[in-house]
């Protein structure tokens, strides 16, 4: 059974530290987060200790560790009191045991993202901010990662990936993966001048493209997800 | 004579690296040129095999490297061609043994002896392709036209440009044109449009590189052989000469057209 374990819920991260030397399974967890996708970055972690003591230094120590990965350490959950009192010395949230998880809602067409590990949890769309434009293909293993709206004046390549909080729009061949509305939000879309992605996904929602030859003629086309569904409709002007 | 240090690599394994590498550095050395291939590749060493040079090895990369023997004590001459010269790579040792400083220092040595260093990388995008890019002037991609190949080039030009060593040239090896009139196999414009680099060379398919390679004869010596003309045309790419691509019938006729416009539905 693995010492360290990382779990995605709805409200962020859960790092769960089983039994162990806290300097080897802290090693652990670096590895496993650096080694990672850029998927775990920018997320809210509860970590878990069970009855282990922790000290304000060692839960500064984990916080600092968890800020370099790029996710922030937001809640400590432990039976040990001590543990739970050094951690509101620090401003963190605590509780007692683990977080109920959310039982998975059936959905009517059984498409789940897993594992899903949402971008800022619970960010609105008027809270976004800027968005990002940028202009350059994304090649195979390239990430393009942004908490907003994203715009690509290039081709997403099969391999390459864009993770959006807001929209997606693609000025070019969209072949690779996408993730729009990644922070939990369905109403996001994704648009393509030619929309043959490997994977698309919106908010919760995950589709394949249909299989069969490929279209000789390509349009651009819009993605969306309408009754639960993620649908794609090519773009006519008239609107 | 300062050298220009051109790495060969792919990301996909057996695309084809260690025969261009070895073809590239015959076909040079024929134009005239003070040619060294060496083989990045520790550990897996293939570039003496295919250059018929194996039971000539002494001394290797991490022998220089280490400090163990000088480099021309490593240096293995190949008869056949003047002026062509291997350094093979270590079988005992891994890619560690090697830094990208080590590379880096090692072709400074090179450059004032040669007018080529052709280095032959490893498969891979770990420390292997790091050390054979690190002293690169320019990096050719072989890549072969199969749908997983390229998209491992393609991850591959990402990483050779985010190391300000692109932008690279492209080599399309191993194309079957009945395959690729039958629409059976990707075209090169396909292949282009995905890569989106400079090609500077196609090679056919060609049953005698197999025999070529397991002889230890590079094909490139063969003046008859197509696939030897399109490696030696290559050469003269790089050296700045303008040679028109091989014909290698990719369109189909009227027929074969009306054929595959039945049989897509």
């Amino acid at each position: 059974m693995a010492s360290v374990n990382i779990k995605g819920t709805k409200n962020g991260l859960l790092v769960t530290l089983g039994q162990g030397e806290l300097a080897s399974l802290l090693a652990e967890l670096e590895e496993r987060l650096s080694g990672t996708a850029s998927f775990f970055k920018g997320g809210q972690v509860a970590l878990q200790v069970g009855q282990r003591q922790l000290s304000v230094e060692e839960i500064g120590h984990i916080k600092a560790l968890l800020a370099q990965n790029e996710v922030a350490l937001e809640t400590v959950i432990s039976e040990a009191p001590g543990t739970r009192a050094a951690a509101r010395h620090l401003g963190l949230e605590t509780k007692r045991s683990p977080r109920p998880e959310p039982r998975p809602e059936r959905r009517a067409e059984e498409d789940f993202a897993e594992p899903f590990v949402p971008l800022r949890a619970g960010l609105s769309r008027g809270e976004f901010g800027e968005g990002a434009l940028v202009r350059c293909t994304a090649r195979s293993g390239q990430v393009i990662r942004h908490p907003g709206h994203v715009v690509v004046i290039g081709d997403v390549n099969a391999g390459a990936e864009v993770i959006a909080g807001g929209d997606i729009v693609i000025w070019g061949r969209l072949r690779g993966t996408v993730h729009a509305g990644a922070a939990g939000d369905d109403q996001a879309i994704v648009c393509a001048l030619d929309l043959a992605p490997t994977q698309l996904r919106i908010g919760k929602r995950i589709a394949r493209p249909p299989e069969g030859k490929p279209r000789r003629r390509t349009v651009p086309e819009m993605a969306s997800v309408e009754e639960g569904r993620i649908i794609i409709r090519s773009w006519k002007a008239s609107r | 004579m300062a050298a220009m240090v051109i790495t060969i690599t792919s990301g996909k394994g057996g695309v084809g690296k260690t025969t261009a590498t070895a073809n590239l550095g015959v076909a040079l050395a024929l134009l005239g040129k003070r040619v060294v291939v060496v083989d990045s590749d520790i550990g897996l060493r293939n570039l003496d095999v295919v250059m018929g040079l194996e039971n000539r090895i002494v001394y290797d990369i991490v022998d220089v490297t280490e400090g163990y023997c000088r480099l021309r004590q490593a240096l293995i001459r190949d008869k056949r061609v003047s002026e062509l010269y291997l350094l093979p790579a270590a079988q005992t040792r891994d890619k560690t043994a090697v830094s990208p400083e080590d590379m880096v220092r090692l072709c400074d040595q090179m450059r004032d002896d040669f007018n080529f260093v052709l280095i032959d990388s490893p498969a891979g995008i770990e420390q292997g392709f790091r050390n054979a890019i690190a002293p690169a002037d320019e990096v050719l991609i072989v890549t072969t036209p199969e749908v997983a190949a390229v998209r491992d080039a393609d991850r591959i030009i990402g990483l050779v440009e985010a190391a300000e060593k692109g932008p690279a040239s492209l080599i399309i090896n191993r194309l079957k044109p009945e395959m690729v009139r039958y629409g059976n196999m990707l075209t090169t414009a396909d292949v282009i449009e995905i890569l989106a680099i400079d090609l500077i060379g196609i090679i056919p398919e060609d049953e005698a590189i197999i025999v070529s390679v397991n002889k230890g004869i590079p094909i490139a010596l063969d003046d008859a052989n197509r696939a030897s003309l399109a490696f030696r045309n290559i050469a003269r790419r790089l050296l700045g000469e303008e040679v028109p691509f091989l014909d290698i019938r990719e369109m189909p006729n009227l027929i074969e057209r009306f054929v595959r416009f039945i049989r897509q539905g």
